[in-house]
């Protein structure tokens, strides 16, 4: 319990990714925070990419983290360009109502 | 020891719960303000855990820029005041609820599952050519190898940064009518015969100019 390994830091990261998920289902509200959840997900697995650089002695996580990171920003700023877009045109985000493309 | 494990508990508890109430929360820019605490508390993680150039970076980037995104299109498009409505159901068919539960519950075991099996081969515990050395700074040593071994990974990371701000650009772009602007085509094609005249001015009469 004192002796922090990486087992914890798994756990953290298993804990935020479940609750990203869960957070992509549970969503009613808009779309905006279907992307925050999906930034909690990439969060999440930085955390597991870096806690395993750092127990395992290998740098290379760290650098693919940084990559993740680039990807997870441009990512939300295209994510949000077609959100503001889609609300100039549809007039809402709400998700229930976005359903042009139901057949 | 004991301050590492005081520590990691106090931010990742924080880090739990503000991720838990970005779910939530029934206001969106309270989700985005719970956003940046759990941001702020991992890089806090990631600063004591010994990856100090990633907190930072994690700070700069996501703080500064990812969530104040955010929180710019959450004012411009005027969410904000939606009512959360996941826990009523009478408008909505809220079939995929239990779903999502559970498949996130399958997906949390799993993880569960590897972190308390797993075992590595004896070579992959031993890195030949990237190992973290005690003598130089995590920033030094992180910018020896990105510069070099990942050369083209960062310029490919580079060309995806300018194709998402060409394509944030191109897709918010907006031409509204009736605003006066300049129009360069227009102003480098003008010539002088169309632009200038001479007139020979008689004496004691001036030029008419007709327009």
């Amino acid at each position: 319990m004192i002796e922090i390994g990486l087992g914890h830091y798994l756990t953290l990261g298993a804990v935020i990714f479940s609750i990203g998920v869960i957070g992509i289902f549970l969503n009613r509200k808009n779309i905006i925070v279907i992307l925050m959840s999906i930034e909690l997900i990439l969060l999440a697995v930085n955390i597991n990419l870096v806690s395993f650089s750092i127990y395992l002695g290998d740098l290379t996580g760290q650098v693919f983290t940084l990559f993740i990171l680039t990807v997870a920003a441009a990512e939300a700023a295209i994510g949000l360009a077609i959100i503001v877009v889609y609300y100039r045109n549809a007039g809402t985000i709400r998700v229930e109502e976005i359903d042009k493309l139901k057949g | 020891m004991e301050a590492h494990a005081i520590f990691f508990y106090v931010f990742s508890i924080i880090a739990v719960i503000s991720a838990i109430m970005v779910t939530v929360s029934k206001n969106t820019i309270h989700s985005v303000f719970f956003l940046i605490l759990d941001f702020i508390s991992i890089s806090c993680l990631f600063i004591m855990i010994g990856a100090e150039f990633l907190g930072m970076i994690m700070l700069i980037v996501y703080v500064g820029a990812v969530a104040v995104l955010f929180l710019f299109v959450v004012m411009m498009l005027n969410v904000a005041q939606q009512k959360n409505q996941w826990f009523n159901s009478e408008t909505t068919s809220s079939s995929h609820i239990p779903v999502g539960l559970i498949i996130s519950t399958i997906i949390f075991f799993e993880l569960i599952i590897v972190v308390g099996g797993w075992k590595y081969k004896p070579e992959l515990s031993n890195p030949n050519t990237t190992q973290i050395s005690n003598e130089i700074s995590n920033t030094h040593s992180l910018g020896q190898v990105l510069y070099t071994d990942y050369i083209h990974i960062f310029q490919i990371s580079g060309m995806i940064l300018l194709i998402a701000m060409i394509g944030a650009i191109v897709l918010t772009f907006r031409r509204r009518e009736g605003v006066k602007t300049q129009s360069y085509f227009k102003q480098i094609s003008r010539e002088r015969s169309e632009g200038i005249e001479v007139l020979e001015v008689q004496s004691n009469k001036g030029v008419k100019i007709d327009d």
